[in-house]
């Protein structure tokens, strides 16, 4: 069966709970389907409105591209402009099925290195779909003036990463996000000086409006002045990035947050997969209780640096004190065919349970050494410089220590959450009209998401296929006419007021970062790494009350119409500590290991996760029940015809 | 140890700010600045008093929110370096700093540290870009770029667009950040076609904002955290003679 339809009786109304894949062989579904969708006519396409709610890759790439088309887009973002997305952070690469390097890749295998690095937890056909269109993207950033790293003929360069035995990650030093972005914030501004895109700068969204059950609009507090206001729509596409932050310390910007896709699932739309996450295996060690964030390194590095650890169990010499036969590099110990390269769930296990077993470095002994003096000697420090040059002065920033003269330390982290959204083929949410784009939905990573595929996820999502979906959504469906006026949005901007009112008349004694640290840090040991039955049961227990407690006992100075970033971060930390819960749930929900998500009951004899394809074999898709009451879990069966299940395997 | 501020503190746009004096203790050399102003913050609230406003992010010296100046110096005492990424290492136990937002005039403040920097979005409305649409484009490796070009492209195109050249220059000029945008564009073949319009364009809107006019002063590449160097500017007047000529 290639269309699961689950109906549900939800609310009073019927709702189709529906992935909506295309029939016909896996490789001409895409194109078939871009066939079969309607049309707007381009002169109809002024009058239909769209509200695009974050402008990081994913959004500031689909609402420059909607805008060309000619609709008429409305972008919102809390940052100040779109260049400050959080996706300017990444680092490594965006990968694309080029084969460039004439190494064996195709699209086939960069779709299927996706469906098995997600551990056979992500829909085939979007996975598919996702290979298909990488290459258009590489064109694409190039055409924009992207400048990638190229080699000595004047033809782009690539490099590996994990989970991959090609090498197809195209990259502009360590600052690939950066460049990526740029990129497409001049596709934007050009828009914006068209007035295509009317960009609303510092404005957050928080709360989505719905009419006759479809979104219809979203409201908006004013960050500067504190202006909470109405905005109509035909359609909102929400691209607000990850919710990584709910553990407080991550790779994540500070101000990263759930709150558009948390406010948009208490409206109905359901969220997929919440406890896959993803612990990056080479970030900075913590070094302090004062830590504001954690900083990556990027898994290029793993390309060149060794990753390795004392032999002897608290051995407390300086690296360079140690012998070559007294290290173990443990990654190429275990898995030869990968070594250094395997996933990043993977390495990230592999490091704690090195450290736990007692051989951790640095103070703390929760840190691994990663050691280019190999390919330093090999290629001489200039080389290094050229590839890496911006992560080294980091690391020597932040540390204090230099990884030219010394290996780096470092431990996994909170970095990325394949769980969101959950989106049909169309990337359209449970809520009909409501698209989700880029990190914040659930679609294409499966439990553990490859290096270098998030950027082009969100390109992908943005440049090449929400253009044609939103309009096959917008040429199929009679939209009654509204704008503002229409009471949903009063009654929204109402209740909003309230719980800021409610926020500030707490007037407690504790911080907005003293509750999220808390949070932080019970998400971490129970919902981090490794989990289990009884921590998550803990989890279910803490986080209610640490809730209860935030809005018993949080102070938030200041007033509503001004500047306030302590009120941004309650109303954000409010949503954390609900999502927080969620992702509790599903993990103790999913009895098995798979990628991201590792339940210590579910292991194989050597420490791999162990997954369980008779009983989970789906994405789990929640739905909102009112505050304080269980969510309800709708599965969508993935069904696999392409790719055999197998234990994943990087001997 | 213990650290001394004295912040300008300006409730919004309108207001008339001023300084005020803050003292931190317990700060250890492994926070960040950043981390430092947290601490304050968090202590300022329990007092019942108003958090200081500083706009950040990533925090990762790439995003190019954040942006202070701290006894006199743009991002800090560091060559090289944005405010998120300045550790408390850099300064001794018992001193002063003075902690400022960007002075300029296309930069009004909004609150406290946090200024307004849409003046250079408009910059780069109005020329910033390509002219091209999604779509329709040719294969990547269609066109070879030699690695020195694409090397040079990609050292101008690292400008975070902080806005540190504007907040300390005498002249509030903004040529380091237009003129790494122009260079990065007069670097690549896909950049060349619309050399002449853009340039002209971009710098009508520098003008037409209020920024001022570079005297070869040199402090903007001094503090500039991405060590934008001055050859941007040289590129950039050449672009625009080269342009108004023809
Ligand atoms: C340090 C780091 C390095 C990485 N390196 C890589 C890499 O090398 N390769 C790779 O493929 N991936 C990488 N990733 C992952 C990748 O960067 C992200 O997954 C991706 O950039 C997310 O893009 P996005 O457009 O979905 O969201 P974001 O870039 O997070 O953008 C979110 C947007 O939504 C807006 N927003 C959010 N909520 C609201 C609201 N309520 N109201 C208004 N606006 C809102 C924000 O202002 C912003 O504009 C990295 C991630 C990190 C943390
Ligand atoms: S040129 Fe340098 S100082 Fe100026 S905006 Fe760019 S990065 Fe900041
Ligand atoms: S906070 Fe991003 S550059 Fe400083």
């Amino acid at each position: 069966m290639d269309c699961p339809v689950v109906w549900l009786y939800c609310g009073g109304y019927i709702m189709a709970f529906n992935s909506n894949i295309p029939e016909g062989p896996l490789k001409d579904k895409w194109t078939d389907h871009l066939f079969n969708m309607k049309l707007v006519n381009p002169s109809n396409k002024r009058k239909y409105k769209i509200i695009v709610v974050g402008t990081g890759l994913a959004g500031g790439s689909a609402a420059a591209t909607l805008a060309e088309l000619g609709y008429n887009v409305e972008a919102f973002s809390y940052h100040e402009s779109p260049r400050r997305a959080h996706s300017i952070a990444a680092q490594g690469g965006i990968n694309a099925a080029k084969n460039y390097p004439n190494d064996g890749d195709s699209i086939y295998r960069l779709f299927y290195d996706t469906i098995k690095g997600g551990d056979y937890r992500a829909r085939e056909a979007n996975v598919h779909r996702l290979a298909e269109i990488s290459n258009n993207i590489i064109d694409q950033c190039v055409a924009q003036g992207v400048p990638f790293a190229r080699e000595y003929g004047g033809l782009l360069d690539n490099r590996s990463f994990g989970g991959a035995q090609v090498s197809r990650t195209f990259y502009a030093r360590g600052q690939t996000g950066q460049q990526l972005l740029l990129g497409a914030y001049s596709a934007l501004t050009r828009q914006m000086k068209t007035g295509n895109v009317k960009f609303h700068p510092r404005h957050e969204m928080l709360d989505l409006v719905m009419v006759d059950d479809k979104a219809r609009g979203i409201i908006t507090r004013n960050l500067e002045t504190g202006e909470i206001k109405s905005h109509a729509a035909d359609a909102v596409i929400l691209a607000t990035g990850g919710y990584g932050n709910v553990f407080y310390l991550s790779t994540n910007a500070m101000a990263s947050n759930a709150t558009a896709a948390w406010r948009a699932h208490r409206k109905g739309a359901y969220f997929a997969n919440p406890c896959f996450t993803q612990i990056h295996p080479t970030c900075i060690p913590v070094s302090s209780e004062h830590q504001s964030k954690l900083t990556l390194m990027s898994e290029s590095l793993r390309n060149d640096g060794r990753v390795w650890v004392p032999k002897e169990k608290g051995d407390k010499r300086k690296a360079s004190e140690i012998p070559e036969n007294e290290r173990d590099y443990y990654l190429e110990r275990m898995y030869p065919s990968f070594g250094n390269l395997v996933p990043r769930d993977v390495a990230s296990r592999r490091a704690k349970n090195m450290c736990d077993a007692g051989h951790g470095v640095g103070e703390t002994g929760l840190a691994v050494y990663l050691d280019f003096s190999d390919v330093i000697s090999r290629n001489g420090q200039e080389w290094v410089a050229e590839k890496y040059g911006n992560l080294f002065d980091m690391y020597k920033q932040i540390t204090g220590e230099n990884p030219y003269e010394g290996p780096m330390m470092i431990y996994p982290a909170v970095h990325y959450t394949m769980g969101g959204l959950w989106v049909d083929y169309n990337l359209m949410s449970s809520i009909e009209g409501l698209h989700v784009l880029g990190e914040a939905n659930f679609s294409d990573h499966g439990a553990n998401r490859l290096g270098a595929s998030a950027l082009m996820q969100g390109l992908a999502d943005g440049y090449f296929v929400i253009p044609y979906t939103i309009g096959n959504y917008l040429a199929s469906n009679k939209l009654v006419d509204i704008d503002t006026n229409h009471p949903a949005f009063k009654d929204a901007e109402d209740k909003l007021k309230e719980s800021n009112d409610k926020l500030f008349a707490i007037k407690g004694s504790r911080t907005v970062d003293d509750f999220h640290k808390e949070l932080g840090k019970i998400m971490w040991e129970y919902v981090g790494m490794a989990r289990n039955k009884e921590g998550l049961e803990k989890a279910l227990v803490e986080i209610p009350k640490l809730r209860k407690e935030f809005w018993k006992d949080v102070k938030i100075p200041g007033s509503e119409t001004e500047l306030n970033p302590e009120l941004e971060k309650a109303g954000r930390l409010a949503d954390f500590l609900e999502l927080g819960e969620l992702m509790a749930r599903d993990a103790l929900n999913r009895e098995e290991s798979c990628g991201g998500h590792f339940r210590q009951e579910f292991q194989t004899e050597e420490n791999e996760a162990k997954r369980n394809d008779a009983d989970f074999t789906f994405a789990a898709a929640w739905e909102y029940k009112g505050e304080n009451q269980t969510p309800e879990l709708h599965k969508e069966d993935l069904n696999f015809e392409h790719v055999k299940l197998t234990t994943r395997s990087y001997k | 140890m213990q650290i001394n501020l004295k912040v300008w503190r300006q409730e919004n746009r309108q207001a008339i700010g001023g300084y005020k004096n803050y003292s931190v203790s317990d700060v250890s050399e492994h926070m960040s600045f950043f981390e430092m102003l947290d601490k304050l913050n968090n202590e300022l609230v329990r007092k019942g008093e108003d958090p200081i406003a500083f706009d950040h992010d990533c925090r990762e010296g790439i995003c190019g929110s954040c942006g202070v100046t701290i006894n006199g110096r743009a991002h800090g005492p560091l060559r090289g370096v944005t405010s998120c990424q300045l550790h408390m290492r850099s300064f001794k136990d018992g001193d002063t700093l003075v902690v400022e937002p960007w002075r300029a005039a296309s930069f009004p403040v909004i609150k406290d540290l946090v200024v307004d920097r849409k003046s250079f979005d408009r910059i780069m409305e109005s020329g910033g870009y390509v002219s091209i649409n999604t779509g329709g484009t040719p294969d990547a490796n269609a066109i070879p770029i030699p690695k020195i070009d694409a090397d040079a492209a990609f050292d101008s195109a690292t400008c975070i667009g902080c806005g540190a050249c504007v907040a300390i220059c005498k002249n509030s000029a903004a040529m380091l950040f237009v003129g790494a945008k122009v260079t990065q564009f007069t670097k690549l073949p896909q950049g060349k076609v619309e050399r002449r319009e853009r340039v002209k364009n971009m710098v009508a809107q520098m003008d037409a904002e209020g920024f001022g006019s570079c005297t070869n002063t040199g402090a903007c590449e001094a503090e500039c955290p991405k060590e934008i160097s001055l050859t941007n500017i040289a590129t950039l007047n050449k672009e625009y003679l080269k342009a108004s000529l023809c």
